[in-house]
Parts: structure tokens; sequence; C-alpha cells
């Protein structure tokens, strides 16, 4: 196949240009070493393999690992702020509605309160009122059935000296003269009764 | 040459170095593997560094990803190994991170994998169990041990059940290694062996290139698959570092 044929013209230029490879390039062993096989490769690999991870292990250590966690941290730490001010805001809107609901409550215990106080006091007052205006009119009453009393036997009193005089009139134009008026005042007397 | 090298699925493997440097007697030259390291710590790093410069409170786009790669490892931890683990999870983050990374790299055209090498997964792999077996001896002492002695299994099992648990135990470098190493290897090799069937093809004139169309399709698909893939194996392989973590912090199952 064309695999050998490229070997040797490769192995050529190999040969040429290090000393290292001159004993594998040598296609007197019909088949080079396959390279990853080839121990002589091997010191090179590991010391560089050596040099170049732990650089980068080191660069990873000390420089990129913190940045990437201090970066996640930061962001964890924000989230876990945001939600404890989220949730610190619910409970403060929780307390304040719960504090308006008492005052509502309480107002309205109040305003019941308020009303009845001024029912009763209203209601105080105008009974007072009511008592007050009776009495007075209790009073009038009184003083007025005195007065129809006292009025009613002035009357009564006079009716006496009127049927008096109206007798002696009559009498004095039916039969004429003087009437004698002690007689007059003893008939009108024993008629009234 | 340019057409047989497209059609050879193993140069993509290749390590040649850029920079050759040799220490006590040791090859560690900056190889073609070496660069992708580099460019796999720089891209991962700077994308993770850029995107949360703003540390937005409401993330953008790219914010968004690095957040949800850093939450999708942490919860991963935190499931398997509960709260204790979390103190490996700058271990586990950069091992998911640095292999998923890897990965998708790998998938442009050109570039070179670098976790299709079995000493790489297998250097990660190591990290992990000696992570485990360090951490756990330097916690429980000798109670560690209580890992390969489970509870409730009758006495004359005990040996049996215990080398067993021993086994499994040491075979667990091998298997997180060669599980993400095999997958890697694998997907690259029939990916190029699919585009280099639309090069070969297309070589036949007309009825090479209509029938190009279908590895081409192929590949396409596999293209898609490898995406998952390289994400699938990241996750795989950071599940079990979690899960391995978990035994470390408590071992008596």
């Amino acid at each position: 196949m064309f695999v050998t044929s490229a070997y040797a013209q490769e192995a050529a230029p190999a040969a040429a240009e290090g000393d290292t490879h001159a004993g594998t390039a040598v296609p007197a062993a019909e088949h080079e070493a396959f390279p990853p096989f080839d121990a002589k490769t091997f010191p090179s690999q590991i010391l560089w393999l050596v040099i170049t991870f732990g650089l980068f292990y080191l660069f990873l250590k000390r420089v990129v690992m913190p940045r990437l966690g201090g970066i996640i941290d930061v962001r964890n730490d924000r989230i876990t702020q945001d939600l404890d001010h989220a949730a610190r805001l619910k409970g403060e809107a929780d307390a304040a509605v719960a504090a308006y609901e008492q005052e509502l409550a309480e107002a309205k215990v109040n305003a019941n309160k308020i009303g009845q106080q001024a029912n009763d006091a209203a209601k105080a007052q105008a009974e007072g009122t009511r008592k007050k205006l009776e009495a007075e009119l209790e009073k009038k009453l009184g003083e007025a059935e005195a007065s129809i009393a006292s009025i009613k036997a002035k009357a009564m009193k006079e009716v006496g000296t009127i049927a008096e005089d109206t007798t002696s009139a009559i009498v004095e134009a039916l039969v004429g003269g003087k009437t004698d008026k002690s007689e007059i005042a003893a008939a009108v007397k024993s008629a009234s009764r | 040459m340019a057409a047989a090298d497209k059609v050879d699925p193993i140069h993509q493997f290749q390590i040649h170095p850029i920079i050759p440097l040799h220490i006590g007697g040791y090859d560690v030259s900056f190889t073609n593997s070496s660069l992708f390291m580099v460019a796999t710590i720089v891209l991962a790093s700077a994308f993770l560094y850029m995107s949360t410069a703003s540390r937005a409170l409401i993330p953008g786009r790219l914010q968004s990803v690095s957040e949800m790669a850093y939450e999708f490892v942490g919860n991963m931890l935190r499931d398997a190994a509960g709260k204790q683990g979390m103190q490996f999870f700058p271990l586990v983050f950069s091992l998911f991170m640095f292999v998923l990374v890897a990965n998708l790299i790998g998938l442009f055209p050109y570039f070179f994998t670098v976790t299709s090498h079995i000493i790489v997964t297998f250097t990660l792999a190591i990290l992990v169990i000696g992570t485990v077996v360090v951490y756990g001896f330097a916690k429980h002492g000798f109670g560690f041990l209580k890992l390969f002695v489970p509870h409730g299994v009758p006495g004359y099992l005990l040996p049996l059940v215990v080398a067993i648990e021993i086994i499994s135990f040491v075979s667990r470098p091998v298997s997180l290694s060669v599980r993400l190493f095999a997958n890697m290897l694998a997907g690259h090799i029939t990916l190029k062996v699919f585009s280099g069937f639309v090069v070969s093809l297309s070589a036949f004139g007309a009825v090479g290139i209509a029938g190009s169309v279908l590895p081409l399709a192929m590949a396409v698909a596999l293209s898609a698959l490898e995406l998952l893939v390289a994400f699938l194996q990241a996750y795989v392989f950071a599940v079990l570092t979690c899960m391995y973590l978990n035994d470390a912090l408590h071992p008596s199952h």
C-alpha cells in the first residue's frame, strides 16, 4: 500500500531534521515505531505535560476559580437577598392589612359607642324636657282650675245678687211700691235651693 | 509526496522536535506535542479569563459557557464525592478543561492531538490515582486499605475478593488512560482514512470524484461524532476521577 511508501519518503527529512529521530527514522526495521508507543518521546511529553498542566492548574486555582465562584456566589447572594426583601415586604404588607382591619374594627366599636351615647343622651334630655313641660302644664292646669273655681264661686255669688235685683225690679214693676230687700233675698234663696 | 502524506493515517501522531533540548541524557525537546499542550492551556486559560472579565451579574454567552463548565464539574464532584470532595475541585476542573480543550483543538485539520498519546493520558491518570493514594493514606492511614475489604463478604471468600479489588484498583490508571487515548487515536485514524479515500478516489477521474462523495459524507459525519467523543471522553475522565477521589475520602464502602 501507499502507507509504506509514504513512510519511506517521510523518513528522509525526519532523519535529516533531528538527531533524536534518527534511530526511529532509519527504515532498517521495516516498521517504524508507532508514534504513541515510541518511548523516546516519553520524557519530553511527561516533562512538558507536567509544566503546562501544572501552570494551568495553578492559574485555574488561583485566578479563574475564585473569580467564577465569586460571580456565582454574588449572584446567589443577590437572589437570596431579593427573595428575603420580597418576603419582608410581603410581611410588612400583611402586617399593614392586619393593622388596618384592627383599626377598622376599633373604629366600628367606637362609632357604635358614640352613637349609643348620643342616643342615650338625647333620650335622657328629651325625657327631662318632657317631664318639665308636663310639670309646668300640670301647675298651669291646677292654677287654671283654681281660677275657674274661684270665678265660678264668685259668679255663683253674684247670681244671687242679680236674681235679687231682678226679682226686686220685677216685683216693683208688677206690684209697685217698695220691696223689702230682706224678703226678696229670702225668697230667692228658697227658690234657688 | 503531498498526496501520499495525506493518506498516511499515522503521520498525524508523529512527534518532531521544534526546539531540541537534552537534560541529563533525556530528550526533553520542545516538540509539536509540547506546542499544543501550551496552546491548550493558553486557549483554555484565555477563554476562562476573558469570558469572566466583566464579572457580569447577568452573564453573556461566553461567561455562561465558563459558568456552565464550572458548575457542571462542581455538581459532578459534589454528587460523586460529597461536600468534602470539593477540596479537589481545582484538580478535577483543570483535568476536565485540559482534556476537553486538547480534544477539541485536535479536531482541527493539521493540528496535533495531545491526548492521542498514551503517555499523556497515562500521566494524567497517574496524577489522579497518585492523588487518591496519597490523600487516602494521609487521611485514613492504614484504614485506607479497607477500600480493598468490602463489608458483608463471608470469610472464606475474602482472599479472593480482596485480590479482585486490588487488581481492579491497580487497573484503574490503565483503563482511565487507555480509554481516552484509544478513543482519540481511533477517531483520528478513522477520520484520516476516510478523508484519504476522498483524495485517492478523486485521482481516478470523473467517476472517482463522483464516488468520493460517499467517503466525504462519512468524514463529515465522523467529524460530528468526534466532536461528541471529544466532549464525552473529557466528561468520562472527569467523572471517573470524581469516583476515585470518593474512594480516597470514604474508603469503607
